[in-house]
């Protein structure tokens, strides 16, 4: 198989076919442990997915809408977003000042060095 | 005969073939919708054709010379003109031809699909227009041995793309993104004309190996440096000058915002084409290379962590293709770092420069066929918002998959083509500074976050009451999106074939210079 | 002595175009006067690029009443003509842009032309 070589990184490689491979022995058991679940079950009779004992909310109101999530990540980074944020001001004037800005950084740094 | 004629002056067909297709645009549109779509198809497929095939000639049989307006296309140096190359000359080596590749591939994906996309829009001639002329600025950028000439292609992908941006009004906002993407480009050109007068003023010469051959590193040259290195990493929007990026990505129309990331690409390859190959040794490369390196780190955190809170799925996904511009930057940059370091360059500099543009070729595809996945649930959904979004995984089964091998691939998941890119670049940038390939590792997991939070919002949960009529998109929308699927699959599954045939020749032309020089002045 | 000046002067001109076109375009909050900044360096970088044509000792390629001595190249002047073109193309395309965004916007104030943010 010359297609599927080994990619070399110099101090590592990979092998995509191998990866193929565990993946299939990895879907192998997956289907093996969804073959020992219960046969009786039927769709729409009697049961409702669980969902905490809460009453199962009407359709389409159990999804979590986008912001909800990683509500926790954006908490505890509040800081540095309460920084970066802000600095995204939308004005024209400031996206030019920034490339004068790096421009004139850049000068002294290749002028200096 | 009709081939070797073809075979002969394909450098000047693939400028000739888009730019001819753009300026019958408006005259063939007037013959009705049908005729107008087959000059579409025709002039993407004669594009992308001429570029495949011009590429697969330099990757056959080395650099490809095309002097305009000489009897002679392949001769740089008339003998009149006194060792100095007049004309205007194409000079297309192993990196052009890369970003060549990359540019046709996109370029046919993007139109087919728009084919669809576009079909309830007014206005459709100037689109295409507009769409072809960009195609031909990309093109012309990349393949071009002039600085002059550079700067040309620059203003013209720039017009062009400040146009589409601007195309579909919606109510102002995106007029305002025009707006925006124009007064940076047209400030940015100006610097850069600018450093081209400096050039010439000292040296007079325009052709890219002629003054790489002259140059003096005068204080003059460093401010022209400065001139030319600064804004063209603004265009391909590296932070803290990437403000532009969100912006107009987020209202071009999906297929224009995925050429847009190849324009982007085309304005990174013009940084490396002047820092490699125009100043080169005369550069200190630590300084330099640190320059890219910081550039690409603190685009690819900050790129991340402002694409997590996007509400907009085109905000967030223009937000990481910052992100992802990073990882390119860093890669070359630890290459540019050691550069002059034989044995550190021979260890992992090489494979670092070899990640970085393997990256670029990876981003363009699953980045565009991204946005493009995008702009297929905004043509049936009617809005990007996340918050409003769900359930769409039901009816658009195909777009789910195309979006899943997207988001797989930028996170660097194995085994699409993401992961054999970011395996490099870890893998060398850690023998650099194992703290880098870190931070690049952190990154990639915060993307991978990012979009299983667009796709939750996207596609999973119950059908939605007011996404009742939501249906699969048009078949040339899928065909658009396959196109670029299929590629990233399979640089995935076969990574190395690429790598050897297509990013090492690109690294070995970055890196030689002397070679770049000699094939216009003939080893001087 | 006036002569080296007088050669440097055009130089000096570019510069403070420039530096004046930068105020404009940052101190400004009309967009079409930020729009004439931009304008005026354009202007500035293609005076630049004429006064680097300047050779001494060398007459203009004009063909009638050529007087003897070697021609200048006139590269420059061709880019400049290059370069007014392509001007033209983005003050015109910006110009339509700032009128539409007044009739969507209801202000030309670029400090509120601020919807794409965050």
């Amino acid at each position: 198989m010359d297609l599927f070589q080994t990619l070399q990184t110099g101090s590592g490689a990979w092998n995509p076919l191998l990866w193929l491979v565990a993946l299939g022995v990895a879907l192998g058991v997956a289907l093996a442990i969804r073959s020992r679940g219960r046969k009786d079950f039927r769709e729409g009779v009697g049961r409702k997915p669980f969902i905490s004992g809460n009453e199962e909310p009407e359709n389409g109101g159990g999804h979590v809408p986008a912001s909800n999530l990683y509500w926790g990540f954006l908490e505890s980074l509040k800081s540095y977003y309460a920084r970066i944020v802000p600095l995204h001001t939308g004005i024209p004037t400031d996206y030019v000042a920034w490339l004068l800005g790096v421009m004139a950084l850049m000068l002294v740094v290749v002028l200096v060095f | 005969m009709m081939d070797t004629f073809v075979m002969r002056h394909l450098p000047a067909l693939l400028i000739a073939v888009p730019l001819f297709a753009a300026f019958l645009m408006p005259i063939v549109g007037g013959a009705g919708r049908v005729v107008r779509n087959a000059w579409v198809v025709l002039g993407a497929l004669a594009t992308s054709a001429v570029g495949l095939a011009l590429a697969w000639k330099v990757l056959a049989t080395g650099t490809v010379l095309y002097v305009f307006g000489a009897a002679a296309p392949h001769v740089p140096l008339p003998m009149d003109s006194g060792g100095i190359p007049i004309r205007i000359v194409f000079q297309i080596d192993a990196l052009s031809a890369l970003m060549v590749v990359i540019a046709s591939l996109s370029s046919l994906g993007i139109t087919i699909y728009s084919l669809a996309a576009e079909s309830r829009q007014s206005g459709l001639e100037t689109f295409y227009a507009m769409l072809f002329l960009l195609i031909a600025g990309v093109l012309g950028m990349v393949s071009t041995g002039d600085l002059f000439n550079f700067f040309v292609f620059l203003e013209i992908s720039s017009l062009a793309g400040a146009a589409l941006v601007a195309y579909r009004v919606d109510n102002g906002v995106a007029v305002e993104a025009g707006l925006k993407y124009a007064l940076l480009s047209t400030l940015g050109a100006l610097a850069v004309l600018t450093a081209i007068g400096i050039l010439i003023g000292q040296y007079n010469a325009l052709n890219l190996a002629t003054l790489a051959s002259r140059l003096q590193f005068t204080t003059l040259d460093k401010l022209a440096l400065v001139l030319l290195a600064v804004p063209l990493a603004m265009k391909c929007g590296a932070v803290p000058m990437h403000f532009w990026t969100p912006d107009s990505y987020t209202t071009a129309p999906s297929s224009v915002t995925a050429f847009l990331v190849v324009s982007s690409q085309a304005s990174l390859y013009g940084l490396f084409r002047i820092l490699f190959t125009l100043y080169g040794p005369l550069l200190s490369w630590a300084t330099f290379g640190w320059f890219l390196i910081v550039l690409g780190v603190l685009s690819m955190f900050v790129g991340v962590t402002m694409a997590i809170p996007q509400k907009d799925v085109k905000r967030l996904m223009a937000y990481h293709a910052v992100s992802q511009t990073g990882y390119m930057l860093l890669g070359v940059g630890v290459g540019l770092a050691v550069l002059g370091n034989p044995d550190a360059l021979a260890k992992y500099g090489r494979t670092a420069m070899a990640g970085g543009l393997f990256h670029i070729i990876n981003h363009a595809m699953y980045k565009g066929l991204l946005f493009l996945t995008a702009g297929a649930v905004f043509y049936r959904a009617g809005t990007r918002n996340l918050n409003k979004l769900g359930g769409l995984g039901h009816d658009m089964p195909w777009t789910m998959v195309c979006f899943m091998i997207g988001a797989l691939a930028i996170a660097g998941v194995p085994p699409f083509n993401g992961f054999a890119s970011k395996l490099l670049i870890y893998e060398s940038v850690f023998r650099f500074s194992p703290f880098l390939s870190i931070i690049a590792m952190i990154v990639s997991i915060l993307t991978l976050a990012s979009f299983v939070k667009v796709f939750h919002s996207m596609f999973l949960g119950p059908r939605r009451a007011e996404f009742a009529a939501v249906r699969e998109v048009p078949a040339p929308m899928l065909a658009g999106m396959a196109l670029l699927a299929v590629f990233v699959v399979a640089a995935g599954l076969a990574p190395q074939p690429f790598v050897d045939r297509l990013i090492q020749p690109a690294v070995e032309a970055l890196v030689d210079r002397a070679g770049y020089i000699a094939a216009i002045l003939g080893g001087i | 002595m006036t002569s080296r000046l007088l050669l440097a002067l055009p130089y000096f001109t570019v510069v403070v175009l420039i530096v004046l076109g930068l105020a404009v375009m940052l101190s400004k909050r009309n967009v079409v006067k930020i729009l004439m900044g931009l304008s005026l360096m354009e202007s500035a970088v293609n005076l630049f690029l004429v006064a680097t044509g300047y050779r001494h000792d060398s007459v203009a390629p004009i063909f009638t009443n050529v007087p003897a001595g070697p021609m200048a190249l006139p590269t420059v002047q061709a880019l400049t003509l290059t370069s007014i073109v392509i001007g033209v193309a983005t003050s015109a395309m910006m110009l339509s842009f700032a009128m539409v965004i007044y009739k969507k916007y209801g202000t030309t104030d670029i400090q509120k032309i601020k919807k794409l943010k965050g």
